[in-house]
C-alpha cells in the first residue's frame, strides 16, 4: 500500500523526516518496502497556454505554436502532438529545463523552424504511464505556475507492506492512527462534517442477510455534472496510490476508500429498480462485473441486489449494468459493513483480488460507514455539483461485531516477553492505540476499538504493548536448557554416512524436484503418480514415483553441457500409492555415467559395468545389517538382463543396474547409464556388532575350479556351499569367473578359494578333505558342477 | 718381515681400488682365503725359529685383521654407493596426481542442514520429521490458519488431484506432529523441502525451510531472542547485530521478524541490503495459545516460541549464491564448488 506523506500529514502531525518515519513504522510492525520522492525529477516545466496554432512549412505532423508561459512575450514552439489546439493549457519544459531522464531542453530548430522548449504529455513527465498527446491542465491554471506548485510535488510516498491482520491500517487514517499512538501526538480531521440534505429521496434497502451485511448507509445525489473532471490534486493522490483515475464518481469513491479504509460504491440511479438488498446469490446466478467479466455464483456470495437483479458483487466488484458512466446526472452511493466471513475467499474464487475485497476480508471498522459517506458526498458535490439527499441507514445492531473486553495480566505480560514494563507505560501505550483501558487488581481490562479485528486474546495485547514499547528493549537471555541424553543408537539414523560414503565413491549430491513430468515418469516407472490438481508447469505435475525421472532429467542436463563423466545421488521421499493410501517412503538413489574413474595417467579408461556399480551399492548396505541378498528382478526403466532386487528378509528394499538401452536412445545417451534406488531404512538398521572368539588353531585354505552351467548364478553356487559346511567354513571367496576358450559354450568356470577353520581344535587333512568332497558332491547334486580338470 | 708389510700394504691399497663387490672379493680371496697370500704366511711360520713364533705369528694377524678392516670398510662403501644409486633410479614424479576415484561432494543446501543440525543438536536439540504431503488440520488448521484466512491464501499452496491432501507449504507442521506425540516440555528442529505454487526469479516451486520449536514453563520471548543471536552469530561465525521486528505469522503472538547486520556492509548500506543495513533472515515468535490448545499443550501452564527460516536464504548469505534456481538445476560446474 502507498501512501503519501503530505496526505499522511493532514491528519497527525509527523515529527520526522519521512526516511525516520519510515524506520520507525517498519520497528513497529508496518513494515516499509520503499521511500520514493513523488517528483519525477524534471526540471523548468511550467504552465503555459497556446494562444496561437500554425501548421509547419515543411512538415505535416508539426505545428508551429505561440505560447504564453507567463514571462510577458510569446514563445515560439513546434510541437507534433496531435491534440493541441489554441486556448488550451499544457505542461512546457522551458529552455534550461530537463527531463525526468536529465535530457536537456535547448533552443533548437525542428525542420527549420525555431523552437523555445517543449510541450509535453504526461508520459513525458513521468507522470503517468499512457497519455494521448499533450497533458491538458485545467482552464484556471496560471501560466507561468511551476507544475511543481500545481501538482504539490514536495511529497514522499511510504509503501508499507501490510501483514494480513492489520486490514485496520489500510488507509490513510489508519497509518495516521498508528503514528499518532507512536509519537503520542492527536490525531485530527477524522471525523468529517455531516452535509446537509437538501431533498428528502432515498432508496428503499431491506437487511435481507443481516448476518452478512448488518449495516448499509445509501444516499442519493441528483444533478452532478457528468463532465467535471476530478480536480488535479485528487488525481494526483489517486495516482501515488497507484490508482489510475476514472471519472469524478468512481474517483471520489476510490479516494475515500484510500483515506478511511472504507470502501463505497457508486450507482447510477436511473439503473435502480425499487428496493435494494444485500443477499446471498442464488445457485448458477449470473452477473456481468464492472471490468466486463461474467461470473456464475452460488449461496457462497453475497450479492447487493434491486427487485429485479443482482447489481453487484458485495464487497468484491460492482456490476456493469448499474455503473455511472460519462452521462450519469443522478449517482447513489453505498456505503455498507460487510463481515469479513462473507468476503474473505470469494475474490480468489472469481480470479478477482480488489481494493474494496481486500479490505473487506481483512476487517473494515464497523463505525466508519457515516464519514466515509459524509465525505464522499461532500468532495462529490465540491466537483461536480448536485443536490445531496439524507443519509439512509439500515441496521442491524445485534449482528455488528462487538470487540469484548479482554484481560490483560502484569505477571502474563512479564512472563511472556520476558521483560517488566511499568504500569504507566502499559495503559498508556493501549490508550493510545484507542483502547479502553479499566484497571484491576491483577492487571487490565482492555476494551479494544471495533476497527481492531486482530486483537481477541491477551497475547494479541501483549504485542501491541511491547510493539509500540519496542522490540528492541527485550534483552537477549539464555534459557537454562536442561541437560538430556539420548538413548541413541550407535549409528545415528541421520543421513551423513550413507551420503559421506558416496560422496567418497565419487558420486555430487543433487536435489531435484519431487514432481516431474507424467510421460516421463509412465515410461520409466510404468504409470504416471499422483496428479497435482494445479502444476505450475505441465512438466512438474506429478509426484515422483522414484528418483531416477529427476536424476536422469539431471544427468541429461549435463550432458548437454560436455559432461563426460557423471555421478550423483540425491535422497529424498518417492510417493506411491498402496492399497488407496498415499505412501511417502525416503530412498537414497543415484546414477553413474562414463568411465570407471575419472581420465587420468597410468590407468586405462573403461566403461562402468554392474559389479562397478553393485560395489556402490555394497557399500551402501555394509552400513546396515549385512544380510541381504541381490536376486535379477525388472523394472520397465532397467535392462532386463543387466537389473537385481536388493532383498533383506525376502522384501525387496531397492534396485539396481543399467537403464534401459530404449530409454538410453530417448534421453539421447551415447553410453549406459547405471542407477540405483535403495529404501533407507533398509542401511539405516542398527546392528550392535557382537564379538565372537578368536580361533587359536590354523586355517586350511583350498581353491576350487568348479564348471557350472552359464545359467546358474555365483550366489546359487555360493550359498550351496556355505550350506554344506555351515561350521568350519571360515572365509569363501570367488576370485576369478571364466567363459570361452577351453571350456564348453553352455559352461563357465567358477574359482572360489575356501578357507576353514574349527575354534576348539587344530582341523586334520582328512577333515578337510571330506568338507571338500561333501561341497563337490553336494554342488553337483545341485547343478551339475564338476571340477575343472 | 718387509714382505709382510709389503703384502698389507698392497692388499689395502688393492682393497681400496676395488671398483665393485665381485673384485672385492677376489682380494679376498687373493690375501685372506685357504691359499691366500697372507694365509700362506701364517703356515710359512712353521720354519721360523720357536721363539720367532708368537711375535711373528701376531704380526700377521695384525697384517689379516687389518686387510680384514679395509675389505669391510671398501665393501661398506660399495653397498652404500649402490644403495644409493638404486635409490636415484627409483625416484618418482611425486607431483604427478593421486590414481583412483575423486570424492564428489554434498549439496549446498545439505550443507547448511547439517551446520544447522549440528549446532542445535548440540544444545539439546532433536530432529522431527514429518511428511511432505500432508493434510489441511497441520498444515493450517491446527496452525491457526483458518480457511478463507488471508494468510492461507498467500501460501500458494499445491494440492494433490484426487485425495485431500495439500503438499506442506512450510515446515511447521511437524511443530504439531511433534507436539501432538510428545507434549510439553519440547525442543525440537526440523527441516526439509517444502513447497509453494510461485516460480520466478526469486521463487522456485520447491525450497527448504528450518523450523525450530521450544515450549517449556516460562519460556519467554528474550529466551527466544537470546538463542537467535546465539544462532545466528555461531552460524556465521561473527558478531552480527540481531534486530526483532514486529511481524504476523497466525501461529505466533506476539510474532517478529528478524534482521541481522548486513553482512555485505556491516551495516553501513550496499545494493544487497537495498541500503538499509539490515538482511531479513526468519520469521519468529511466542507460540500461539490456539496451536499449544490444539496440540492438547494447557497454554496456561506452558510458553513457546518457534521460528523458521529458510535454508536457500542462509545459503544465499553464507556461500554467495545468487539465484535460487541454481539450486536445482544440479549443474555439476555448480555442485562442484560445494566439496
Ligand atoms: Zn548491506
Amino acid at each position: 500500500m502507498k501512501i503519501s506523506l503530505n496526505w499522511l500529514r493532514e491528519f497527525v502531525d509527523v515529527p520526522v523526516g519521512a526516511d525516520t518515519l519510515a524506520e520507525q513504522l517498519s520497528l513497529i510492525g508496518l513494515e516499509v518496502a520503499a521511500v520514493e520522492s513523488v517528483h519525477p525529477g524534471f526540471a523548468g516545466v511550467v504552465v503555459a497556454e497556446v494562444e496561437a496554432v500554425a501548421p509547419h512549412p515543411d512538415a505535416d505532423k508539426l505545428r508551429v505554436c505561440q505560447v504564453n508561459a507567463g514571462t510577458g512575450e510569446s514563445l515560439q514552439i513546434v510541437c507534433g502532438a496531435g491534440n493541441v489546439t489554441a486556448g488550451m493549457k499544457a505542461p512546457l519544459i522551458q529552455v534550461g529545463g530537463k527531463l525526468p531522464d536529465g535530457t536537456a531542453i535547448k533552443a533548437s530548430k525542428l525542420r527549420g523552424v525555431a523552437s523555445q522548449g517543449m510541450l509535453c504529455s504526461a508520459v513525458e513527465l513521468g507522470l503517468a504511464d499512457e497519455a494521448d498527446g499533450l497533458w491538458v491542465l485545467p482552464d484556471d491554471a496560471q501560466p507561468g505556475t511551476q507544475l511543481d506548485a500545481l501538482l504539490q510535488l514536495d511529497d514522499t510516498v511510504i509503501e508499507i507492506e501490510l501483514t494480513p491482520n492489520r486490514g485496520d491500517c489500510a488507509s490513510v487514517l489508519g497509518v495516521a492512527r498508528e503514528i499518532s499512538a507512536l509519537f503520542d501526538r492527536p490525531l485530527q480531521n477524522a471525523e468529517p462534517a455531516a452535509v446537509t440534505p437538501v431533498h428528502d429521496d432515498v432508496v428503499p434497502v431491506a437487511l435481507a442477510a443481516a448476518a452478512d451485511c448488518p449495516r448499509f448507509l445509501g444516499r442519493v445525489v441528483r444533478g452532478i455534472d457528468p463532465q467535471a473532471a476530478s480536480p488535479l490534486w485528487l488525481q494526483e493522490r489517486l495516482r501515488r496510490a497507484g490508482i489510475r483515475p476514472i471519472s469524478v464518481a468512481v474517483d471520489v469513491t476510490q479516494y475515500v476508500m484510500l483515506e478511511y479504509g472504507q470502501p463505497l460504491h457508486a450507482y447510477d440511479l436511473a439503473e435502480l429498480h425499487g428496493r435494494i438488498t444485500p443477499r446471498r446469490a442464488a445457485v448458477a446466478e449470473t452477473l456481468i462485473l464492472l471490468d466486463g467479466q461474467s461470473v456464475a455464483l452460488d449461496e457462497d456470495f453475497l450479492v447487493i441486489a434491486d427487485e429485479q437483479r443482482a447489481l453487484g458483487l458485495a464487497g468484491v466488484m460492482g456490476g456493469a449494468d448499474s455503473a455511472v458512466a460519462d452521462t450519469t446526472a443522478d449517482v447513489y452511493l453505498e456505503c455498507a459493513w460487510f463481515s469479513p466471513a462473507v468476503i474473505s475467499g470469494r475474490g480468489r474464487r472469481l480470479g478477482l483480488q480488489t481494493d474494496a475485497s481486500y479490505r473487506f476480508e481483512r476487517g473494515v471498522d464497523p463505525q466508519g460507514q457515516r464519514r466515509a459517506i459524509e465525505r464522499a458526498t461532500r468532495l462529490l458535490i465540491d466537483i461536480a455539483g448536485g443536490q445531496p439527499g439524507p443519509v439512509d441507514e439500515s441496521v442491524e445492531p445485534s449482528q455488528l461485531p462487538t470487540a469484548g473486553p479482554v484481560t490483560l495480566r502484569r505477571e502474563r505480560l512479564g512472563r511472556l516477553l520476558g521483560l517488566d514494563i511499568p504500569d504507566a507505560t502499559v495503559a498508556g501505550i493501549l490508550e493510545r492505540l484507542g483502547m479502553t483501558v479499566a484497571a484491576t487488581a491483577t492487571g487490565w481490562t482492555v476494551t479494544p476499538p471495533g476497527y481492531r479485528f486482530d486483537i481477541a486474546i491477551e497475547p494479541d495485547l501483549i504485542e501491541e504493548v511491547i510493539r509500540i514499547h519496542g522490540y528492541d528493549r527485550i534483552e537477549a537471555q539464555h534459557y537454562p536448557l536442561p541437560q538430556v541424553m539420548k538413548r541413541e543408537p550407535e549409528q545415528p539414523a541421520n543421513l551423513s554416512r550413507p551420503r559421506e560414503v558416496l560422496v567418497q565413491r565419487g558420486y555430487q549430491e543433487a536435489i531435484t524436484y519431487s514432481f516431474g513430468d507424467a510421460d516421463l515418469q509412465t515410461a520409466l516407472c510404468g504409470e504416471p503418480g499422483l496428479a497435482l490438481a494445479n502444476p505450475i508447469t505441465s512438466d512438474m505435475s506429478h509426484m515422483r514415483l522414484s528418483l531416477w525421472p529427476g536424476l536422469l532429467q539431471a544427468l541429461g542436463y549435463n550432458r548437454k553441457r560436455q559432461q563426460a563423466r557423471i555421478r550423483l545421488f540425491e535422497t529424498g521421499l518417492r510417493f506411491f500409492l498402496q492399497d488407496n493410501e498415499i505412501q511417502q517412503e525416503s530412498v537414497i538413489a543415484g546414477v553413474a555415467y562414463g568411465g570407471r574413474y575419472p581420465v587420468q595417467w597410468g590407468l586405462e579408461s573403461r566403461p562402468l559395468d554392474f559389479a562397478d556399480l553393485r560395489n556402490d551399492v555394497e557399500a551402501l548396505l555394509a552400513l546396515g545389517s549385512d544380510d541381504w541378498q541381490l536376486h535379477p528382478a525388472s523394472h520397465p526403466a532397467l535392462h532386463p538382463g543387466q537389473s537385481a532386487g536388493i532383498f533383506i528378509e525376502n522384501q525387496m528394499v531397492g534396485m539396481l543396474g543399467a537403464l534401459h538401452p530404449g530409454h538410453q536412445k530417448r534421453l539421447d545417451l551415447n553410453r549406459p547409464a547405471w542407477l540405483f534406488e535403495i529404501r533407507l531404512d533398509a542401511i539405516g538398521r542398527e546392528t550392535v556388532p557382537k564379538f565372537r572368539e578368536l580361533s587359536r588353531y590354523p586355517s586350511v585354505r583350498r581353491d576350487l575350479a568348479l564348471l557350472v552351467p552359464t545359467g546358474v548364478t555365483a550366489q546359487a553356487v555360493l550359498d550351496c556351499i556355505g550350506d554344506n559346511v555351515p561350521d568350519v567354513l571360515n572365509k569363501l571367496e570367488l576370485f576369478d569367473v571364466y567363459q570361452g576358450e577351453g571350456i564348453d559354450s553352455g559352461q563357465k568356470s567358477l574359482a572360489v578359494g575356501l578357507t576353514f577353520q574349527k575354534s576348539s581344535s587344530t582341523l586334520t587333512d582328512s577333515e578337510v578333505d571330506a568338507h571338500v568332497d561333501r561341497v563337490i558332491t553336494a554342488l553337483n547334486q545341485a547343478f551339475g558342477a564338476e571340477l575343472r580338470e | 718381515m718387509t714382505d709382510l708389510e709389503e703384502l698389507t700394504r698392497a692388499a689395502t691399497e688393492a682393497a681400496a681400488d676395488a671398483g665393485d663387490l665381485a673384485t672385492l672379493d677376489d682380494i679376498r680371496v687373493e690375501y685372506l682365503g685357504k691359499k691366500g697370500k697372507l694365509t700362506e704366511q701364517l703356515k710359512q711360520l712353521g720354519k721360523l725359529p720357536e721363539d720367532e713364533r708368537p711375535a711373528a705369528g701376531q704380526r700377521i694377524n695384525e697384517a689379516k685383521q687389518a686387510v680384514q678392516q679395509a675389505i669391510e670398510a671398501r665393501k661398506q662403501a660399495l653397498q652404500e654407493a649402490e644403495l644409493q644409486q638404486k635409490l636415484e633410479s627409483e625416484s618418482v614424479d611425486v607431483t604427478l596426481p593421486g590414481r583412483g576415484e575423486q570424492p564428489g561432494g554434498l549439496h549446498p543446501v545439505t550443507r547448511i542442514m547439517d551446520r544447522v543440525r549440528r549446532l542445535f543438536e548440540g544444545i539439546g536439540f532433536e530432529m522431527a520429521h514429518g511428511p511432505e504431503i500432508e493434510d489441511e488440520f497441520h498444515n493450517f488448521d491446527a496452525l491457526n490458519i483458518p480457511a478463507n484466512h488471508p494468510a492461507r491464501a498467500d501460501m500458494d499452496t499445491f494440492y494433490l488431484q484426487d485425495f485431500p491432501f495439500l503438499l506442506r507449504t512450510h515446515t511447521s507442521p511437524v511443530q504439531i506432529r511433534s507436539m501432538r506425540e510428545q507434549g510439553a516440555p519440547i525442543r525440537i528442529i526440523a527441516q526439509g523441502r517444502v513447497y509453494r505454487c510461485d516460480y520466478d526469479v526469486t521463487h522456485t516451486p520447491m525450497f527448504h525451510q528450518l523450523e525450530g520449536l521450544l515450549v517449556d514453563e516460562n519460556v519467554s520471548m528474550a529466551h527466544l531472542k537470546g538463542i537467535l543471536t546465539t544462532f545466528l552469530q555461531a552460524f556465521f561465525e561473527r558478531d552480527i547485530k540481531v534486530r526483532f521486528r514486529p511481524s504476523y505469522f497466525p501461529f505466533v503472538e506476539p510474532g517478529a521478524e528478524v534482521d541481522i547486520g548486513c553482512l555485505f556492509c556491516d551495516g553501513h548500506g550496499c545494493r544487497v541490503c537495498k541500503q538499509t543495513g539490515w538482511l531479513e533472515i526468519l520469521g519468529c515468535g511466542m507460540v500461539h495459545p490456539n496451536v499449544l490448545s490444539a496440540c492438547n499443550i494447557d497454554p496456561e501452564q506452558y510458553t513457546g516460541w518457534a521460528f523458521g527460516m529458510g535454508i536457500e536464504r542462509l545459503g544465499m548469505l553464507r556461500y554467495g549464491i545468487n539465484d535460487i534456481r541454481l539450486n536445482f538445476e544440479n549443474d555439476l560446474r555448480f555442485l562442484e564448488q560445494f566439496r
